[in-house]
């Protein structure tokens, strides 16, 4: 195994009875990565993030943290883990500062009051430190959730929907925080979310599931640029451009489209390739785009039409 | 680990509103028994002894502090086991319905040690409740009506004398005590198997009303399983209130509530580190 794999999980499953949850799931994370946990709901993903965190026993298959099998290794592992699993939860009837200072307690490190504080202030709840947290709205216990996750300076930190119930300036706090942890202080951060954007742009490295199983793992970069692209191509004759398409090989490849440009799905090596025919067929071009969202490649994907 | 365990699960537990509804009901009903024997106290008497009186003469201060207790202890089984299902029966549940298993499962202790953690607690909280209760029985009857000789009228008349008294009382809250942490290890069993507070409070109550009914039937094979029945061995307090205790008796009751609180806690333990935290 290799030393730098902080998770790795090979040949995962879990059934409850009649359902297998995860089946055979194969995942690595590398430390220093913004791992983004991708898959539509049902997928498995929780259920996967509960057996990284030995919520959940494994029907088979292994779990290695920092090099170590789960199993014979819990507590040293768990002790270099902060976590937010789905709901944000808490003992409301406690204030933040002792739901914080109860969990740090039993971290595996000593929590001192100006820790507590410190990541309160982190996540700007330190005015409310002494405020009951059946006081708190949903945001606000999302964002102590991931004070709870940072108490103990762990590592690597698991994110479930972290930015649930958070308005879009909550989301960009949340969306820094995570880049300024793995940059600044070099966590390993596993991202499960379903906003799409947000993993889009925070994420290097990337896997999405579907019914349990690993569909695809790798740099977000690299998969988002393979397969077919979406290109866009702004041209001042949009019928003579249509009609020099409709009679090369790329006839094929064109989409329905607005009207103003050209849609095409092809690869990125056809691209200069057809800028090249339309000028040869003395076409104006004035723009050429190509995108592929998160959002596109994860429907084509969940939905099995990667190309 | 472990007492710095017991000590937060101690402060979430006093962290609670209801986990103080037992200390206030004691606080009213043992001063509501005190102040009703006050004021009646000599027309029960009476009452009860109406047909010993044919026989013995009373003298002295018979509605003493002592007798008050004894009463007091009879109603054990009435309120004490749903006050502490209330809170014991919630430790384990009461984090699954919450969900805060998923704050406290994912830090570096074992089940092991959440477990036995919880249990202990649970035990502090129980024994608290029935110290209060010694304190407010014994302690505030004997200040309030005085000591006396304690004249207990079962299938036998016995009198004890009022310097033959207090350590049998010791004694039998002690017992007290651990027919309370029999009943209490019950209702954390059913709080390791469900995921809602109200289960564990509901069967904990069905059972001790379910055995302490057939408690007193008599067909032969329920003679036979008497014996073993938990509710058989929560009233052997009694047998220091005998003339003569006996013993054997007490250590044979005291021992068959040992084994159900093993058993209780391990079928906890087992059940919950098996469990798969869904919530």
């Amino acid at each position: 195994m290799s030393l730098d794999k902080i998770i790795e999980i090979k040949g995962l499953t879990k059934r409850f009875k009649d359902i297998t949850a995860v089946d055979n799931l194969n995942l690595n994370v590398f430390q220093g990565d913004i791992f983004g946990f991708l898959g539509p709901n049902g997928a498995g993903k929780s259920t996967t993030i509960r057996m990284i965190l030995s919520l959940i026993t494994p029907t088979s298959g292994t779990i290695h943290l920092f090099g170590k099998p789960l199993g014979s290794h819990r507590k040293e592992i768990l002790s270099n883990i902060g976590a937010i699993v789905e709901k944000p939860d808490f003992y409301l009837y406690l204030t933040a500062y002792k739901n914080l200072e109860l969990l740090g307690r039993i971290s595996g490190v000593d929590i001192s009051k100006r820790r507590i504080m410190e990541v309160l202030e982190i996540v700007q709840l330190h005015e409310r430190a002494n405020y009951k947290v059946k006081t708190f709205s949903y945001g606000m216990k999302q964002r102590l959730g991931i004070a709870q996750a940072l108490i103990h300076n762990p590592d690597l930190i698991i994110l479930d929907e972290p930015t649930n119930g958070l308005d879009p300036s909550g989301v960009k706090e949340v969306r820094d925080l995570i880049l300024s942890l793995n940059r600044d202080h070099n966590k390993t951060i596993f991202l499960s979310s379903h906003i799409l954007p947000e993993v889009e742009i925070v994420a290097t490295r990337m896997a999405i599931i579907n019914k349990g199983r690993t569909v695809v793992e790798g740099e977000v970069q690299t998969l988002l640029n393979s397969g077919k692209l979406m290109v866009k191509i702004g041209v001042d004759n949009y019928l003579d451009a249509v009609e020099a398409m409709k009679i090369s090989h790329w006839n094929t490849s064109l989409e329905p489209s607005d009207g103003l440009q050209i849609w095409l799905s092809v690869h990125q090596k056809e691209i200069s390739q057809i800028n090249q025919y339309l000028v040869e067929k003395g076409v104006a071009i004035h723009s050429i785009t190509s995108t592929r969202s998160l959002e596109d490649y994860f429907l084509t994907i969940t939905q099995g039409n990667l190309q | 680990m472990i007492f710095k365990l017991i000590r937060i699960e101690l402060i979430k537990i006093f962290s609670k509103w209801r986990s103080f509804i037992g200390f206030i009901a004691v606080g009213a009903l043992i001063p509501i028994i005190q102040v009703a024997l006050y004021t009646e106290g000599d027309e029960y008497f009476n009452l009860f002894t109406q047909t010993l009186q044919q026989q013995f003469d009373f003298s002295g201060n018979m509605t003493n502090g002592y007798l008050i207790a004894f009463v007091t202890l009879q109603s054990l089984y009435v309120h004490i086991p749903l006050l502490i299902a209330l809170v014991i029966g919630d430790l384990l549940a009461g984090e699954a319905t919450a969900g805060t298993y998923r704050l406290l499962l994912v830090r570096p202790i074992s089940r092991l040690q959440v477990v036995t953690s919880k249990f202990l607690a649970g035990l502090v909280y129980t024994n608290l409740l029935i110290i209060w209760m010694a304190l407010l029985s014994l302690g505030l009857s004997v200040w309030l009506f005085g000591e006396g000789e304690l004249l207990i009228v079962g299938d036998s008349l016995t009198i004890l004398g009022s310097n033959d008294i207090l350590w049998r009382f010791l004694w039998a809250y002690c017992y007290a005590a651990g027919s309370m942490v029999a009943i209490a290890s019950l209702a954390f069993m059913f709080s390791a198997l469900v995921e809602n507070a109200i289960g564990p409070i509901a069967s904990t109550m069905a059972i001790v009303i379910v055995l302490t009914i057939i408690s007193t039937l008599n067909a032969p094979f329920i003679v036979a399983i008497k014996p073993y029945l938990l509710t058989t061995h929560l009233n052997g307090w009694k047998f220091f209130f005998e003339q003569t205790p006996n013993w054997n008796k007490i250590l044979t009751s005291a021992s068959a509530l040992l084994s159900y609180v093993i058993v209780f806690y391990t079928a906890a333990l087992i059940v919950f580190k098996r469990k798969d935290i869904l919530s």
